[in-house]
């Protein structure tokens, strides 16, 4: 099984309210260890899964947004956002996380791989891969 | 051409394993192949053999079954998924404490890894689902 596939994780959806975030990062930490290349989508409420400063404390759930902080560590090199889906909920690049990437063996790095992008390049991006797992 | 297919709704409720069969049912009666069909979120909640629908209506797990024993399919569902809403087979039971199983036949419960080798080994991933 040596072949290496563009996967893209769309996701959709806001982190707390049903469980698709959450088990969506679960898929992407496995695939991210099947070394494949492993890309993030964030669209529609999909967004607000990585706002900052997530308190969970009100609604007695587990705040796992900490973990899209680590994805850089899993190798995840790419995260997209959808510029006019941050627009329309009243957000910028600002009020998200940012996620580190560093490559162990080149020491190449990037201080943050969370991308906004425009609607034309989401398109694209879906296009350009090979397997899309909507979530 | 070779496919795998995600189910992320339980049955009943919402019609993606009804959809997700009958395209399933469909590709293999054309001669497509299916590599495997993967149980994710709700989705799980399709491999209990304890589902009792009345008797007018279509038995979805039932339907599974019926379709993995004439294609010989693999029916996976995940298992951290089924931990947390009960789908239990003999080694889970064994593992957790349980004192029961439920899991239908031709289900098997296993990690994501099998999703993400079914989208690896596959031509066509398709989702069903919200």
């Amino acid at each position: 099984m040596s072949d290496t596939k563009n996967f893209m994780f769309l996701n959709r959806r806001a982190p707390y309210g049903t469980i698709y975030a959450w088990e969506s990062l679960e898929v992407v930490l496995i695939a991210a260890a099947f070394e494949q290349n492993v890309s993030l989508m964030f669209v529609d409420d999909g967004v607000y899964e990585l706002t900052k400063s997530q308190d969970t404390a009100g609604i007695g759930m587990k705040n796992f947004s900490p973990t899209y902080r680590t994805l850089g560590d899993y190798e995840v090199r790419h995260m997209y956002v959808d510029k006019a889906s941050l627009e329309a909920r009243g957000l910028t690049a600002d009020d998200l996380v940012q996620v580190e990437w560093e490559d162990w063996e080149t020491e190449e790095s990037v201080d943050n791989i969370v991308e906004v992008v425009d609607s034309e390049r989401v398109a694209e991006l879906l296009e350009e891969s090979d397997v899309v797992f909507s979530f | 051409m070779k496919f795998s297919i995600q189910v992320n709704e339980g049955p009943y409720q919402h019609q993606a394993s009804d959809s997700a069969y009958q395209f399933t049912k469909a590709a293999l009666e054309k001669g497509h192949e299916c590599f495997r069909v993967f149980f994710y979120h709700d989705g799980v909640l399709n491999g209990t053999r304890l589902t009792t629908p009345p008797q007018d209506d279509r038995n979805i797990v039932n339907n599974w079954t019926e379709l993995a024993e004439k294609y010989d399919l693999d029916l996976v569902v995940c298992v951290a998924a089924a931990q947390r809403r009960g789908i239990v087979d003999e080694g889970e039971a064994e593992r957790n404490g349980k004192d029961a199983t439920n899991i239908a036949p031709r289900f098997r419960i296993s990690g994501l890894g099998q999703l993400v080798e079914a989208a690896i080994q596959s031509d066509r991933l398709v989702v069903f689902g919200d």
